[in-house]
């Protein structure tokens, strides 16, 4: 009977110890804590040097329910600006959660709402501030780019292990593009706790630790100054400027209007207010300038031109005749001078002109057949960049569209030419382009013929291999020779006698742009325009876009030219064009009709 | 008078190398369950390991001074001790201190006293010079009765002093009366009743009365000689069926609720990991996470930061599971086996007949013990607080196990003498 109850006793204990390895890790979940050390998120910086995105210290008061014993509440309220039922309600949370483990009793307050508490909190035991980074923005602006920093969600949970519940993650732009450079690594300390969730020491003496390391630093290629600019100039409006420096494709400012304050999405109001931005009429939470696709309008006319001249059907002198407002099939805005040349048609932004271009190069005897011929030429419009994603570091960028052969074949069943889709001539049906890939047109145009894939990106602390990429150059199927001509008839859109824009220009700044005005089916017409500065040896390549503005000379052409002047020339004399600009509001007529 | 050379000569030497190993063994463990952080001096008298060397100091002295006394004095005064004894049960009854729950502890000075625990070898005393008397025959109901008493009456006042795991002991005795010529048919009885009590908490009272009337039925259609004793069969049958209605009765409104919890959560039926079942399952987890040869001395992540509640005391066999592994859970296990074999050969080469039931008492009680302690730590018996011989924190539980086993050892010395 003994030798029985020994034999099963250690039998029992052999199943326990030696054959079961369910107690082993029940016994390291509950003596062993994991202390994980949050590494500082990577800070931003402009081109120049200047603090962008950098992390601030709130405190979150934690509280662990059983050593919270014989403290006065009235007191702990009245400090921490809560009421009682609030205290009861946090407190029954955390007690529910674990009345041993610490929960958070309130989160986020700042280092001036700590402060009348912290000095007396052995009056409050149990209760105890942890450390914790938000992000912060020195200066507010270029919201929509840098993105925001929120608590992770379900899905991020799942599809990456890096993450716990209540981490933060990138949640748009930057944040999100370059989270797993920002984020840093992680650090974890394992201690051994006891009964009381005292910690006790470390677990075999620290052999298991790691340390953090903190998140890379970044360097863009905004400029504050210039961004901030923009960001004014397009106040009360609604649309985008995008501007790039054309030598390197870095984008030197992106401004969507309306914008926010990034610091608003940040911290205990960060759900109020998103919850607020999301929901306003004018969706300030949408990046215009990569998500809003718009037909590129006239602006679009110079790539018709390079191509046609590359095609060998119209040269810089060929005529044509233009009925003005009575032109057929598409009528042009305004009545000029007919016939005219290249160059004219380009700075009258002359529809007539254009529409017979396009029907040369549709109808090019060089090929087959008018289909073909289309094919060849949806292949060099692709090469400026239209119809795609860039796919460099610019989050969320919508592709735009450039209707294929195929799109065509189907919608008319195989029979359609050069004037089923004579709205491709200038700009307009289904083409759809995005303020970044009108940017990089001027940028073409500048360059006369080449393009890097615009980008923010210039550099990180420590390795970089990331912004090696955005350095390959992309060449785009038109001579260099016929840039020339595309630029210098944008030249005379400002210098030229009857050029659109040819009341902003400035002795001391070449300008070069092309006005585009945009049909929209929805409402008043969108203003856009295309430039670059100086004319010989570009430094800054743009693309604005006031929607509902009416004609790109009015509003679109003057804040590209101020935008111009404030990078290259660091401010404005034309103050009365600025004001006027600053004080134009298209934003609340609007607003008000809606309701 | 013989020379004191002489009795230590005469002393079975194996019985006390491992009694000294046991405790040794079990103090080791306290060290390591009850020491902090702090590098400790085994002296220090305000820790658990520092007490209890002083026990065991004085647990040695009374070892030694039963083994000068003449062993006659033993069997002379068995009634004088036991009678002693109930006075004293009445007495922690009407002016005992009450700790977690008990009323049984006397406290003299700082220092508490369980009589309950000194009670056992009176018991063991009185049983064993009862039924050594001559013409007591145990197939006699009237000697059943006198004998059953002996043992009911400490029982009955230990249980007054809510502390039902010492009181659950004096079952252990029926393993002696047992060998001294209870019929075997109550021990089958009294596994059989076990058997139908834990069936009923699991199944319900009608399954189990339905299964035993199938049974029987069964038994009845396929053997002729089951059929021969049908009537006495069928009445065992209404018995059971009436026991296991009164199962249901006694579990719902007769035990305490803890106690009912305890149960369930050893059957498996309740798992309350928090609340009630908090004490097995962690230490389960302590024992199990030991592996083969165990974490090393004072390096148990549970029992050194104190996760298993009474580590010291009921729950010690944790701290021997943890830090020494299976290996040294299993040393523990033939170390008891061996006391316990080692016990019985002594009891059966006795002469008298009163030494032998004695050191069947001693073995049962310590079996007793042994088996019910480990069984509940490893989630074998549900949570009945006794402690592990010679191994758990106290000094009454120390001091009462060795002069239970020391009358033993001076018994068998003596046995010589005995004519």
């Amino acid at each position: 009977m003994f030798v029985f109850i020994a034999l099963v006793f250690l039998a029992r204990l052999f199943y326990l110890q030696v054959a079961s390895n369910q107690y082993k890790l029940s016994a390291r979940n509950i003596a062993l804590r994991t202390i994980i050390e949050y590494p500082p998120r990577g800070r931003i910086f402009d081109r120049n040097h200047q603090l962008l995105v950098y992390n601030d210290a709130v405190y979150d008061l934690m509280v662990i329910p059983r050593q919270v014993n014989n403290i006065d509440t009235m007191k702990f309220c009245r400090l921490l600006q809560i009421d009682k039922d609030f205290f009861i309600r946090q407190m029954k949370k955390a007690r529910h959660y674990s009345y041993y483990k610490p929960s958070v009793f309130l989160k986020q307050l700042s280092k001036k709402e700590k402060g009348p508490i912290e000095e007396i909190m052995y009056e409050f035991p149990g209760f105890y501030f942890q450390t914790r980074m938000l992000r912060h923005y020195p200066h507010p602006v270029a919201a929509h780019l840098l993105g925001n920093v929120g608590e992770v969600n379900q899905r991020d949970l799942k599809r990456d292990q890096f993450y716990r519940q209540g981490d933060y993650i990138g949640k748009s732009g930057i944040e999100r593009y370059y989270e797993k450079v920002l984020r840093g690594k992680k650090g974890s300390r394992i201690v051994e706790v006891d009964v009381h969730n005292n910690v006790k020491g470390e677990f075999q003496n620290g052999r298991f630790d790691t340390l953090a390391v903190p998140g890379t630093d970044l360097t863009l290629s905004l400029d504050e100054k210039l961004q901030a600019y923009g960001e004014k100039l397009m106040q009360n409006k609604v649309g985008s400027i995008v501007a790039i420096d054309p030598a390197s494709g870095e984008i030197l400012a992106m401004v969507s209007s309306p914008t926010y304050d990034p610091n608003l999405l940040v911290g205990r109001p960060r759900s109020k207010n998103y919850m607020t931005l999301l929901h306003d009429s004018l969706n300030p939470l949408i990046n215009r300038a990569i998500s809003g696709t718009y037909p590129p309008g006239s602006t679009f006319k110079l790539v018709n031109a390079l191509i046609g001249l590359q095609d060998k059907v119209i040269t810089v002198n060929t005529p044509f005749t233009c009925q003005g407002t009575a032109s057929k099939p598409i009528a042009c805005s305004h009545n000029h001078v007919s016939p005219l040349r290249l160059e004219e048609a380009i700075a009258l932004s002359c529809n007539s002109y254009f529409w017979k271009t396009f029907k040369r190069i549709i109808n090019n005897p060089a090929f087959e057949n008018n289909h073909l011929a289309y094919e060849d030429w949806y292949k060099k419009v692709i090469s400026f960049g239209f119809g795609h994603r860039f796919n460099t570091d610019i989050p969320f960028e919508k592709p735009g569209n450039i209707p294929t052969r195929n799109y065509y074949d189907k919608l008319y069943r195989g029979s359609w030419n050069a004037l089923t889709i004579r709205s491709l001539s200038i700009g307009q049906g289904e083409i759809l382009v995005t303020p970044v890939q009108l940017a990089n047109l001027a940028v073409i145009i500048a360059n006369q013929g080449t393009y890097i894939s615009p980008h923010f990106l210039t550099a990180m602390s420590g390795n970089d291999t990331l912004s090696a990429r955005f350095k390959s150059i992309h060449k785009v199927d038109i001579d260099q020779a016929y840039f020339k001509i595309a630029k210098h008839s944008m030249e005379d859109v400002f210098a030229g006698a009857e050029g659109t824009a040819r009341f902003y220009k400035l002795d001391s700044l070449t300008q070069a742009g092309k006005t585009g005005t945009v049909q929209n089916p929805h409402g008043a017409d969108h203003s856009i325009f295309m430039a670059f500065a100086p004319v010989d040896h570009p430094k800054i390549a743009l693309a604005v876009v006031v929607e509902n503005a009416g004609f790109g000379s009015v509003w679109a052409a003057p804040i590209a030219s101020l935008m111009m002047e404030k990078y290259l020339r660091g401010g404005t004399k034309r103050k009365r064009l600025e004001k006027r600009i600053l004080q134009g509001d298209l934003i609340h007529h609007l607003k008000q009709r809606k309701k | 008078m013989r020379r004191r050379g002489e009795i230590f000569g005469t002393i079975d030497r194996t019985t006390v190398l491992l009694y000294l190993m046991l405790v040794v063994y079990g103090w080791l463990s306290i060290y390591s369950a009850s020491a902090g952080d702090q590098s400790v001096w085994v002296f220090d008298l305000s820790q658990r390991y520092g007490k209890q060397l002083i026990w065991i100091g004085l647990a040695l002295l009374l070892a030694f001074t039963i083994l000068i006394i003449d062993a006659k004095f033993f069997s002379t005064f068995a009634y004088v001790f036991y009678f002693l004894m109930l006075i004293i049960l009445v007495g922690v009854l009407l002016f005992g201190k009450t700790v977690a729950g008990s009323k049984s502890w006397f406290e003299i000075g700082n220092v508490a006293l369980q009589p309950a625990e000194f009670a056992k070898f009176a018991t063991a005393l009185a049983l064993a010079k009862y039924l050594s008397t001559r013409n007591i025959d145990l197939r006699n109901l009237k000697n059943k009765v006198v004998a059953v008493t002996i043992l009911a009456a400490p029982a009955v006042l230990i249980l007054l002093q809510n502390d039902t795991g010492s009181a659950l002991v004096y079952f252990a005795f029926v393993l002696v009366l047992f060998r001294e010529g209870l019929s075997g048919l109550i021990i089958v009885a009294g596994v059989l009743m076990a058997a139908l009590f834990i069936t009923t908490i699991i199944w319900g009272e009608i399954y189990v009365s339905a299964a035993l009337v199938i049974l029987m039925a069964l038994g009845f259609l396929i053997s002729q000689r089951l059929r021969k004793i049908r009537m006495p069969l069928i009445a065992i049958l209404a018995l059971s069926i009436v026991f296991v209605f009164s199962v249901n009765y006694g579990f719902q409104h007769i035990l305490e609720p803890h106690q009912r919890v305890r149960i369930q959560i050893m059957l498996g039926l309740k798992k309350d990991i928090h609340g009630a079942g908090y004490n097995v399952n962690q230490a389960k987890i302590a024992i199990g996470s030991g592996g083969l040869t165990g974490k090393g001395f004072c390096k148990g992540m549970l029992t050194q930061n104190h996760f298993v509640p009474e580590q010291s005391t009921d729950f010690i066999f944790c701290t021997v599971g943890e830090e020494r592994g299976f290996l040294g859970s299993a040393v523990l296990i033939l170390l008891f086996l061996a006391l316990l074999i080692r016990i019985i050969m002594l009891a059966e080469r006795q002469r008298s007949a009163f030494s032998r039931i004695y050191g069947y008492g001693v073995a049962s009680v310590l079996f007793f013990h042994f088996t019910i302690n480990i069984a509940m730590t490893i989630g074998l018996a549900p949570v009945v607080g006794i402690p592990l011989p010679f191994f758990s924190y106290g000094g009454s539980s120390l001091w009462a196990f060795t002069i239970l086993l020391f009358i033993f050892i001076k018994q068998d010395a003596n046995r010589l003498n005995v004519l």
